[in-house]
């Protein structure tokens, strides 16, 4: 990685916090219509072991959800990618399990599994954030030309062979593209849980808290802060990338 | 004649599709000798790839035998190589480890030090040394096609089945393809069959160019190529190759159904 690749996201980061203070300055809003840039390190110092505290709680469970996401998310899609009729079976009940609104989960889990918050949180989001991975795999299964089956299957090769010398490298990137969404679908399902049903954990609690009390600097530094975690972990998907599916990168021309 | 290496007795074989059976095969006779090199030529969609599954054991005819080396053939044999139109290159390995694969399937007696000779060496033959650790995507068609050729061979098949490997190449390209697939073959004889839609193609590199009829494909013409053992380019121009050539346009459009068939079958 080099300088430009550092310099040139750092430097549109500083330009649009820039432009979101003059916009707020310009305006004259005032805070509880909304906060600038400059009203948000108060916040982020006051309440800094808060913070830290709770930014852990929502990390590892959007992390714990996600990892929950990922294993079901790609036995999901084997079984649809491998099997015609599974596909067929499956189909319909992810696409109508996807699209009932998360929120209206939230309280049929919380009361399903009373006081289990952490389990509840991690549920939420992995409940939300599956959907893609199963589907781009199943998809990178299903759609593997028939002749890359045939090279090993000719030779008498196992189909587990086949899957895992051919079809499951050929569906890495994917997978990954997948998983970018995944990650930042994954926050939200912790911070959904952590508003509607708070606990007293984890950023949603803090943002939650911010309402309540009305600082509003608060809720937007709540915000900043998640959007930090969100590039965090996307990153870190980004480098997972590139060491296991680094290879579908084309050298630039 | 020695008994042929590769015998296909009234093959039968037919597709489910939704409106019904469809049959692309019907009644073919094909019979190559060892070392033989058999074309495979005939109109669009007349079952030439299913032909190449039911040799490789990929697919069971409904009815009619597969012979390979005196073995009926029930299943996929390690004995087969296979190359297809779409080199079908795994991306995340080198073109070494690409050409490498078929050994990781079949057992063979050979250490990995072996092994990555034999691969370096057949990859030396068709003119690719120095591109080993190169990625595939690195490759242009034309070398993604002679590496595909590699790995075909490189557990030593009896049979090399060929699906039309040199159909997207441009013109240049398969001129000089024929002429490895020749430089190859005496280095490392092997008893093929080529489908292809080429006929200059065909005689260029078979001893025998067999014929189909339209669907249901049966054997309708067999001819014996009057070019013997690796030939040159410039064989493609003699009057012979011509009237050859002729012929075979013939009966395509009599397969077509574009002429009378006046001498139709074997």
């Amino acid at each position: 990685m080099n300088l430009r690749q550092v310099a040139v996201p750092v430097a549109a980061l500083v330009i649009f916090g820039l432009c979101w203070e003059f916009l707020v300055w310009a305006n004259g809003w005032p805070n509880y219509k909304m906060a600038s840039p400059s009203d948000l390190w108060p916040s982020f110092w006051k309440f800094r072991w808060l913070f830290l505290e709770y930014g852990w709680d929502t990390l590892w469970r959007t992390v714990a959800g996600l990892v929950l996401a990922v294993l079901c998310g790609v036995f999901l899609g084997m079984v649809m990618g491998l099997s015609r009729t599974m596909r067929d079976a499956l189909y319909p009940l992810l696409v109508g399990f996807n699209a009932i609104p998360k929120a209206t989960v939230v309280p049929i889990i919380a009361l399903l599994f009373v006081g289990q918050h952490d389990m509840n949180t991690i549920l939420i989001a992995f409940l939300i954030s599956f959907f893609p991975i199963a589907v781009s795999v199943s998809i990178g299964l299903s759609t593997l030309e028939p002749e890359y089956r045939d090279i090993l299957a000719s030779l008498g090769a196992s189909r587990f062979t086949i899957f895992w010398k051919i079809a499951l490298p050929k569906t890495l990137p994917e997978f990954f593209g997948a998983l970018k969404v995944a990650v930042t679908l994954a926050f939200i399902g912790t911070n959904l849980m952590e508003i509607v049903e708070p606990h007293g954990r984890g950023l949603g609690h803090l943002f939650d808290s911010g309402k309540i009390s009305a600082d509003y600097p608060l809720m937007f530094a709540v915000l900043i802060a998640l959007a930090l975690m969100g590039i965090l972990l996307y990153y870190v998907v980004v480098a997972l990338e590139r060491v296991f599916a680094g290879w579908a990168e084309r050298a630039p021309t | 004649m020695a008994k042929p290496l590769i015998e296909i007795k009234g093959v039968r074989h037919a597709y489910q599709t939704q409106s019904g059976q469809l049959p692309v095969l019907d009644g073919l006779m094909l019979a190559v000798p060892e070392d033989g090199f058999c074309a495979v030529v005939g109109p669009s969609g007349c079952g030439k790839s299913t032909l190449t599954r039911l040799i490789a054991g990929l697919l069971k005819p409904d009815e009619g035998e597969v012979w390979l080396h005196g073995e009926l053939v029930r299943g996929p044999k390690s004995i087969v190589g296979m190359a297809f139109q779409n080199p079908v290159m795994l991306e995340w390995r080198s073109v070494l480890q690409n050409v490498m694969l078929p050994l990781e399937i079949v057992t063979t007696r050979m250490s990995r030090r072996e092994q990555e000779d034999r691969a370096r060496h057949l990859l030396a033959l068709v003119g690719l040394d120095g591109f080993e650790d190169k990625r595939p995507s690195e490759l242009s068609g034309g070398m993604r096609q002679r590496a595909s050729l590699c790995r075909a061979i490189v557990h030593q098949p009896e049979v090399l089945i060929l699906d039309e490997p040199f159909a997207a190449l441009d013109a240049f390209t398969r001129e000089d393809l024929w002429q490895t697939m020749h430089a190859v073959k005496e280095k490392e004889p092997f008893t093929g069959v080529l489908i292809t839609h080429d006929l200059r193609e065909a005689i260029f590199l078979a001893d025998e160019v067999v014929v189909l009829s339209g669907r249901p494909a049966r054997t309708q013409y067999v001819m014996d190529v009057h070019l013997k053992g690796p030939r040159d380019i410039e064989h493609l121009y003699t009057p012979q190759t011509a009237d050859a050539l002729g012929i075979l346009r013939h009966q395509i459009q009599i397969a077509q159904g574009r002429a009378p068939a006046e001498e139709a079958g074997p």
